[in-house]
């Protein structure tokens, strides 16, 4: 029936209408991941039996003519740095490989409210350092459009379960671009919310200031109403943002007559590849023939985002990751003393990706370097954010590609770690302006591979990205390709 | 080289980490890269830019003090590689 194909919201009507029950969508669901799940290896956790349960109960409700919320019966995925009660949340790290929470993160607490069905917690980088997903301490994830490549990352195995049928719907986090760019790799619909609009208790922290949960879908509708399930205020976060949260869903209409579209030229670096431009810039067309104008404007600083980036988020993280020290939780290598204790454990457990950042991060932050490296790039930080401010008081949206080229084929990059960061020079620099952005699928390379349109709001503007991308989305059918694995299901 | 040997052996003792044997010219190699790159931040005039640390303008985020039901101890120790009493258990720290 191929149930596993369509986004959350058709199937929500389905399970209204009584025409499926969500049992047979999980087994769907679950027939689909016994399939090509060994191709694409999104998940690190697969939590089938629970699932199912979960399914009854909500049939059951449906049964009983109870009304059914959103996600209800709904099978989907979590990021494994998304902490999930009783069930394994490794991050892909080593060092967490049995921590089993005793809690659940915020939006897992708004998420289980609409009784979804939880298949599992999928892959990502370790601690979401990376963009490819190579740099999992478990295995390394495929692109379901081509295998031989990275599906993006570090949220690359809930873009590449979205893409490949094994979920409907997933969680990621971004920190700066881990939901956007595997997104764009997958063919997928990824938002980062503005820092802040979702809590982020819970989630394991890799850069605080930076980091931000947000939904991977089939298509902006869903995009919508999931981020309606878990936007909000949280006591437990207290960076978290107090503005009231909009319904998104009023936001799914076709209007972008008006609409002022600003093209950072910097954002078409060179070494872009062409195709992708051109997709880019083809969307740009369709917005302009829908009724939006575009003007060119200027984001000066954006060359520095990458270095301030690479300041930062390091920084953060190895204050962050201090914790893990064989003392509280996670694993232990013992020595001789307390000392050489997290050292070894530390030593042993902790990725190559992860340990040069964190050395990265104390570097620019220990005696001598702090106000050349550190203190300059918080600076620069402020610059970053400033261009935006300046842009926006012309333009109501920014567009830009998501990411300068379609998925890099697996281990082409992983050895040159700088080469592997330059990759990030679209998404990063709305990460330390806190800014909304939303990567959609405008267009396929010569090769098959997805190319995604980035598209960047003010703070707290997720309405008009919905707007402006539901908009686009209903011109065109990219969004309802699928990836061709093979299933006979 | 902007790193030095000695400035790898220094970050890896404040990162609790250790240099395997053979792999320092390797991270001194990356981490020069990486660090020769970010001096392109050299160039920015941020003269009277005031540093960013969160995007978004807010301070002293305040709650009321009052206790709220937290992790039974049991639970918040579940996780410990080492436990005893209902403590966490760790190497020796002080001599005898």
């Amino acid at each position: 029936m191929r149930l596993y194909e369509k986004p959350a919201h058709v199937l929500h009507d389905m399970l209204v209408n009584k025409e499926i029950t969500s049992v047979e969508l999980t087994q769907d669901v679950l027939k689909r991941i016994d399939e090509v799940e060994g191709k694409v290896e999104a998940y690190l956790t697969i939590t089938r039996e629970e699932a199912l349960q979960q399914a009854e109960a909500v049939d059951k409700k449906i049964a009983a003519g109870e009304e059914i919320s959103f996600l209800e019966g709904i099978p989907g995925a979590i990021k494994d740095n998304i902490c999930t009660k009783g069930v394994k949340t490794t991050c892909a790290s080593k060092i967490l490989e049995h921590f089993v929470p005793p809690y659940d993160a915020t939006v897992m607490t708004k998420i289980k409210e609409e009784n979804p069905v939880l298949l599992g917690k999928v892959n990502m980088d370790e601690f979401a350092m990376g963009g490819s997903t190579e740099n999992s301490a478990y295995h390394v994830t495929h692109n379901p459009w081509d295998l031989d490549c990275v599906p993006g990352g570090s949220s690359g195995g809930s873009a590449a379960a979205v893409a490949a049928g094994t979920a409907i719907w997933a969680l990621g986090s971004d920190t700066g671009g881990s939901i956007r760019q595997p997104a764009s790799f997958c063919g997928v619909v990824g938002m980062k919310p503005t820092y802040g609009r979702v809590s982020r208790y819970g989630l394991v922290a890799y850069a605080s200031s930076l980091d931000q949960i947000g939904p991977l879908t089939r298509d902006v509708t869903d995009c919508a109403n999931i981020l309606n399930i878990i936007a909000g205020h949280d006591d437990m976060d207290s960076t978290s943002s107090t503005a009231a949260v909009p319904d998104y869903t009023k936001a799914l209409v076709e209007d972008v007559k008006g609409l002022k579209i600003g093209l950072p030229k910097e954002y078409f670096v060179k070494g872009m590849d062409p195709e992708v431009e051109q997709a880019v810039r083809a969307a740009i067309e369709k917005y302009k023939e829908l009724g939006a104008e575009v003007v060119e404007i200027s984001l000066p600083h954006t060359e520095y985002a990458i270095s301030t980036y690479y300041l930062i988020a390091p920084a953060e993280a190895a204050t962050n990751l201090e914790r893990y020290d064989g003392v509280s939780y996670g694993e232990r290598v013992d020595g001789e003393d307390l000392v050489q204790m997290m050292t070894n454990t530390r030593d042993e457990k902790f990725g190559e990706e992860v340990k040069r950042r964190i050395m990265i991060g104390n570097y620019a932050l220990s005696a001598g370097y702090y106000d050349a490296y550190y203190l300059k790039a918080l600076k620069v930080r402020t610059l970053v954010q400033q261009d935006y401010m300046e842009a926006f008081k012309q333009v109501d949206v920014i567009m830009a590609p998501t990411a300068p080229t379609p998925a890099f084929k697996i281990g082409e990059m992983i050895a040159d770690p700088l080469q592997m960061y330059l990759q990030d020079v679209c998404t990063v620099p709305l990460n330390l302006a806190g800014l909304p952005g939303i990567s959609i699928p405008c267009g396929k390379s010569s090769k098959g591979l997805p190319i995604g349109l980035q598209i960047i709001g003010q703070p707290l503007a997720e309405e008009t990205l919905i707007r402006t991308a539901y908009t686009y989305e209903q011109s065109q059918d990219y969004h309802k390709e699928m990836a061709d694995l093979g299933g006979n299901n | 080289m902007k790193v030095t040997k000695e400035d790898l052996e220094n970050v890896a003792v404040l990162s609790r980490l250790s240099v395997p044997e053979g792999k320092a010219e390797t991270y001194i190699q990356q981490m020069d890269s990486i660090l020769t790159y970010m001096d392109n931040l050299s160039q920015v005039n941020t003269e009277n830019v005031k540093p960013t640390t969160y995007a978004l303008p807010m301070q002293n985020v305040f709650r009321e003090d009052v206790v709220k039901p937290s992790l039974p101890r049991e639970e918040a120790l579940a996780n410990a590689p080492l436990q005893e009493d209902g403590y966490f258990k760790v190497p020796k720290v002080l001599e005898d």
